[in-house]
């Protein structure tokens, strides 16, 4: 019964809880940028499900983050999809921080204001951005993930960026008009 | 983190354990229980509690254990175990003389699955010596083997090896220390 034998990792798979509470935040959080709350639970789940599913077969020394992360994608464009065909209505305009950079914004954690905006961004875009600059994954992966090039994905990431910043200033001008926007009850994730 | 996201993984953990469980995917639940010999973890299966362990064996270590050995579909619930907790803490307060809970033994295999078979023949408030309980597994010879089949007992208190003690009335090792072992007997004769 040796302990320092069976560290953690050392020997196969980690138990999954272990798994999820390392990173379970980050793969909310990049749910909630893909989607927003109210389709990031579902997304939450279907991902943890299916990495619990496929766990006791990952590869030893695999990336768990970033499969974690590859796996919340897919659900999220799945839900995306779903969404598209039920053809829910755009949101109102985006409540955008104004004295900050959306960039470095983007690094630390992801506020319901930026959701609001990303949820703005073509999914391919928003996508690109989500994935390089929360998920800080490189312009090559993500480029695999949303299915296009690198250059292309560089490009996305560019332009939901620059889109980022153009909202942005869009919210400063009209700063007195919050309270006939309506972001409240669709965007509670109680 | 805000305590709201931290209120949202805990209702996703739960959910998470509900899908699994539905899905015949979650193998191994665990929580812990407070108890006069330190903090006990509980380990179950669909078909039972699989593993007790003491504080001084490190939880961690022993969920990494198992991870490897039995599967590491293991998540943090009260499923399957809350009432073997209730059970114990019923049993520590001396409200409580045997358990019944289903015990999952597929940790233990040959000559020590019989010994730990018979170790819950032997009732609440008594002890047999080694070497009795050799001669009751079938084979008399085999006394030292007994030690370490309770030594190794997946199940301690549940299945209860400390009522295991020397022929000269001397208490003997315990996993969870000689200390542990002389509070369970001096609880079981008060």
């Amino acid at each position: 019964m040796s302990a320092t034998r069976l560290r953690p990792g050392s020997q196969g798979p980690e138990p999954f809880e272990a798994v999820v509470a390392r990173h379970g935040a980050d793969v909310l959080r990049l749910c909630r940028a893909l989607l927003g709350p109210a389709d990031a639970d579902d997304a939450w789940s279907e991902t943890f499900l299916s990495a619990l599913r496929a766990y006791p077969r990952l590869h030893p020394g695999s990336d768990v983050r970033a499969w974690l992360l590859t796996i919340a994608h897919r659900r999220s464009i799945d839900q995306l999809r779903r969404r598209a065909r039920s053809a829910t209505p755009v949101p109102d305009l985006p409540d955008l921080p104004a004295a900050e950079d959306a960039t470095t914004q983007m690094s630390g954690r992801i506020d319901g204001e930026l959701l609001a905006a990303l949820d703005r961004l073509a999914p391919k875009q928003r996508a690109a951005v989500v994935h390089h600059h929360v998920g800080g994954l490189p312009y090559a992966q993500v480029a695999e993930l949303i299915g296009s090039s690198e250059a292309a994905a560089r490009r996305s990431a560019a332009d939901g960026i620059a889109r980022l910043r153009e909202l942005r200033e869009l919210r400063a001008g009209t700063a007195g008009d919050r309270d006939d926007r309506d972001d409240g009850d669709d965007r509670s994730d109680r | 983190m805000t305590h709201h996201d931290a209120d949202d993984l805990t209702r996703l953990h739960r959910r998470l354990v509900d899908a699994a469980d539905h899905e015949g995917i979650l193998d191994l639940t665990y929580r812990s229980v407070d108890s006069p010999v330190g903090e006990l973890l509980l380990v179950a299966s669909p078909d039972g509690l699989v593993r007790v362990a003491f504080e001084r064996e490190g939880h961690d270590a022993v969920l990494a254990r198992l991870a490897a050995e039995v599967s590491p579909r293991i998540l943090r619930s009260g499923r399957r175990t809350d009432e073997a907790a209730r059970q114990l803490e019923q049993y520590f307060e001396g409200r409580r003389r045997d358990f019944q809970v289903p015990v999952d033994l597929r940790l233990v295999h040959g000559f020590r699955r019989k010994v730990v078979e018979h170790l819950q023949e032997i009732p609440y408030g008594r002890t047999e010596s080694y070497a009795a309980v050799a001669r009751a597994a079938g084979n008399p010879n085999a006394v030292r083997a007994v030690g370490s089949a309770c030594s190794h007992n997946p199940v301690p208190v549940v299945v209860p090896c400390h009522r295991v003690v020397r022929s000269d009335g001397s208490i003997g090792q315990y996993l969870g220390g000689t200390d542990a072992k002389a509070a369970l007997l001096a609880l079981e004769s008060a």
